[in-house]
């Protein structure tokens, strides 16, 4: 039914949004905490730190990821130095161009949903005996699934959606960091390949619907069992 | 068992407050904004007074002067605040082992068993803290708190979100848990009934400092305090014993130390402790020894003191043996030449002691 070609597009796209994902979640928890529960100078910094990705054109976005993680950047060459690890025209560029980008995404989900947790719970699990790692683990991250998920699939899809800052970070390279988004451009650039940039579009919006009724499925359901609703 | 002695500022108000506080129950009593919840908290670890010394069975929690500041999970303190605030996430079973789970080593347990029984818990404890009732709620609560192994159990209105038919239902398991538990509690209420049925110590607070302590009769039989005790809720304490059982009648009789009472029948055994409240607006007064009257209840004293009151109204203490409030008219004042050192006949209708008032 697919093509090899649209095949590796769709398994590379899948491969490249769970590392990122993947590899986002502690980090993002741990920000939205930040966020939600600290008060800190530079709170404010952060908060526009994170969501710059929302705002910020994506190729600008991965022109800054190429200046800093290059082989020549500074945090590029280090990785190659200490790590033997490229991030350019490699997949782990994709999907670091993709985390970034959907990092706001999963930040902004997870801080809402911790922020209506009641603090008053915590609180009690306190005087309860309870040390403050433990009534994170045990009260405030349990209550915070329907957000983590909501949160995980949001950054799902738009990490299968990337593509200026991947584009401009990790290149156009097939079976490597060429995405569904890429391979849909790829094929426009070429004299008719209208059709198969119609079937990677049609593969592209399956794939988010998939992921988005999913979500909503999931969330409700994580609610029910957490006794929120 | 407990020694208090705190000083904060929040905003514009001042919480100045010292006592001490015996093994029992230590009700804390005033009107809203008193500043009751705050001194639990800071008892609790969960704000911080700005000085001061917290000590609760002669471990220091809290001392200004010796940086001593216990975390909350430190101080172990059992809590039960006024809303329950049960684990959505987790079994009536789950939110009851929960501080179980984490009582060091070396304290000994609270038995799990019994706690569920006695707070009649066992058929809920499958159930979500959602599909609970505000009475279930605040049982499981109070279990959950009880299984901590608390070394104090702090309780912040843990009836005030209920109607009178729940509160009379858990006030019962407060008592049975007192009894068979052995533990000491800080009850926080300003519903005087709750508090002369559990408590045996009394603290007064108003505007963030302690206006009186002491026994329970004690504190609700002085008139300087009845600002403060509340007038509708005026009344004398009387401690008492049950001596006899009327079957025909269905009336219980109950002696004290002004005499005897007769109720209608209670269920209980002959010599069981019990305290009632008699309120001022249900005594009525009379020069001449009533006679032919339906009241079952008359007791000869004299007129200790009338209080000073600006309505139509004032409260007369008479010294029946022990002390009675009773509320009349001004003009049946004046009538009657009511004034301390008069002798008077008190009656009190024995339908006018609730069973709400009792204990």
């Amino acid at each position: 039914m697919l093509s090899p070609l649209e095949i590796e597009a769709l398994s590379l796209s899948l491969k490249v949004a769970l590392w990122a994902v993947a590899c986002s979640l502690v980090p993002g928890i741990a920000v939205a905490w930040l966020l939600a529960r600290r008060e800190f100078p530079g709170k404010a910094l952060l908060d526009g730190v994170v969501h710059l990705p929302l705002v910020l054109p994506p190729v600008a976005l991965g022109y800054v990821l190429l200046v800093l993680f290059g082989r020549t950047g500074p945090l590029g060459s280090w990785l190659h130095d200490w790590f033997g690890i490229n991030l350019v025209f490699s997949w782990r560029g994709a999907a670091l161009a993709a985390a970034v980008m959907a990092f706001p995404l999963l930040v902004r989900a997870v801080r809402l949903s911790m922020e209506a947790v009641d603090r008053h719970l915590e609180t009690a699990a306190q005087t309860l005996g309870a040390k403050p790692g433990r009534v994170f683990l045990t009260i405030t991250l349990p209550l915070t699934t329907p957000g983590i998920l909501t949160g995980v699939l949001l950054s799902f899809i738009r990490c299968l959606g990337e593509f200026g800052a991947t584009i401009t970070f990790a290149a156009n390279v097939p079976g490597e960091t060429r995405t569904l988004p890429l391979a849909l451009y790829t094929a426009l650039q070429i004299p008719g390949g209208e059709a198969a940039a119609t079937r990677l579009a049609l593969i592209s919006v399956a794939l988010a619907i998939i992921a988005l009724v999913a979500s909503q499925y999931l969330a409700k359901q994580v609610s029910k069992r957490i006794g929120l609703s | 068992m407990l020694d208090i002695s705190l000083q904060t500022r929040i905003g514009d108000f001042e919480i100045k407050a010292a006592f001490q506080a015996e093994a029992g129950i230590t009700a804390l009593f005033g009107p809203s904004g008193a500043g009751k919840t705050s001194l639990v908290n800071m008892l609790a670890g969960l704000e911080r007074p700005a000085r001061g010394r917290i000590v609760v069975w002669d471990q220091v929690l809290f001392d200004s002067e010796q940086g001593i500041d216990l975390s909350p999970e430190q101080r172990r303190l059992g809590y039960v605040f006024q809303e329950s605030r049960l684990f959505p996430h987790m079994t009536v079973a789950g939110n009851l082992s929960y501080g179980r789970a984490l009582v060091p080593k070396g304290v000994a347990l609270v038995d799990y068993d019994a706690v569920v029984d006695l707070l009649a818990l066992r058929p809920l404890l499958v159930r979500r803290p959602k599909t609970l009732s505000g009475g279930e709620r605040q049982r499981v609560a109070i279990g959950r708190a009880i299984l901590a192994a608390p070394r104090l159990l702090l309780m912040d209105e843990p009836l005030a979100n209920l109607d009178a038919p729940r509160r009379a239902e858990i006030l019962p398991f407060i008592e049975k848990l007192r009894r068979e538990f052995d533990i000491s509690i800080v009850y926080v209420s300003h519903n005087m009934d709750e508090i002369v049925r559990l408590a045996d110590q009394l603290i007064v607070m108003a505007d963030g400092a302690i206006a009186a302590q002491g026994p329970v009769d004690e504190i609700t039989a002085r008139l300087d305090l009845r600002h403060l005790t509340g007038r509708w809720d005026a009344g004398a304490v009387l401690s008492t014993t049950v001596a006899e059982q009327d079957d025909v009648d269905k009336l219980t009789r109950l002696s004290f130390q002004g005499g005897d009472l007769w109720l209608p029948q209670l269920d209980l055994g002959l010599g069981s402790p019990l305290r009632i409240r008699v309120h001022a607006r249900d005594v009525s007064l009379a020069l001449a020894p009533p006679e032919q009257v339906s009241v079952l209840n008359v007791f000869t004293g004299e007129v200790i003191e009338v209080g000073a009151d600006d309505g139509p109204q004032v409260d007369v203490l008479i010294d029946i043996g022990t002390p009675l409030w009773a509320r009349i008219t001004k003009r049946s004042q004046r009538e009657l030449n009511i004034m301390p050192g008069r002798k008077v006949h008190a009656m009190i209708k024995a339908m006018a002691v609730d069973r709400s008032g009792l204990s």
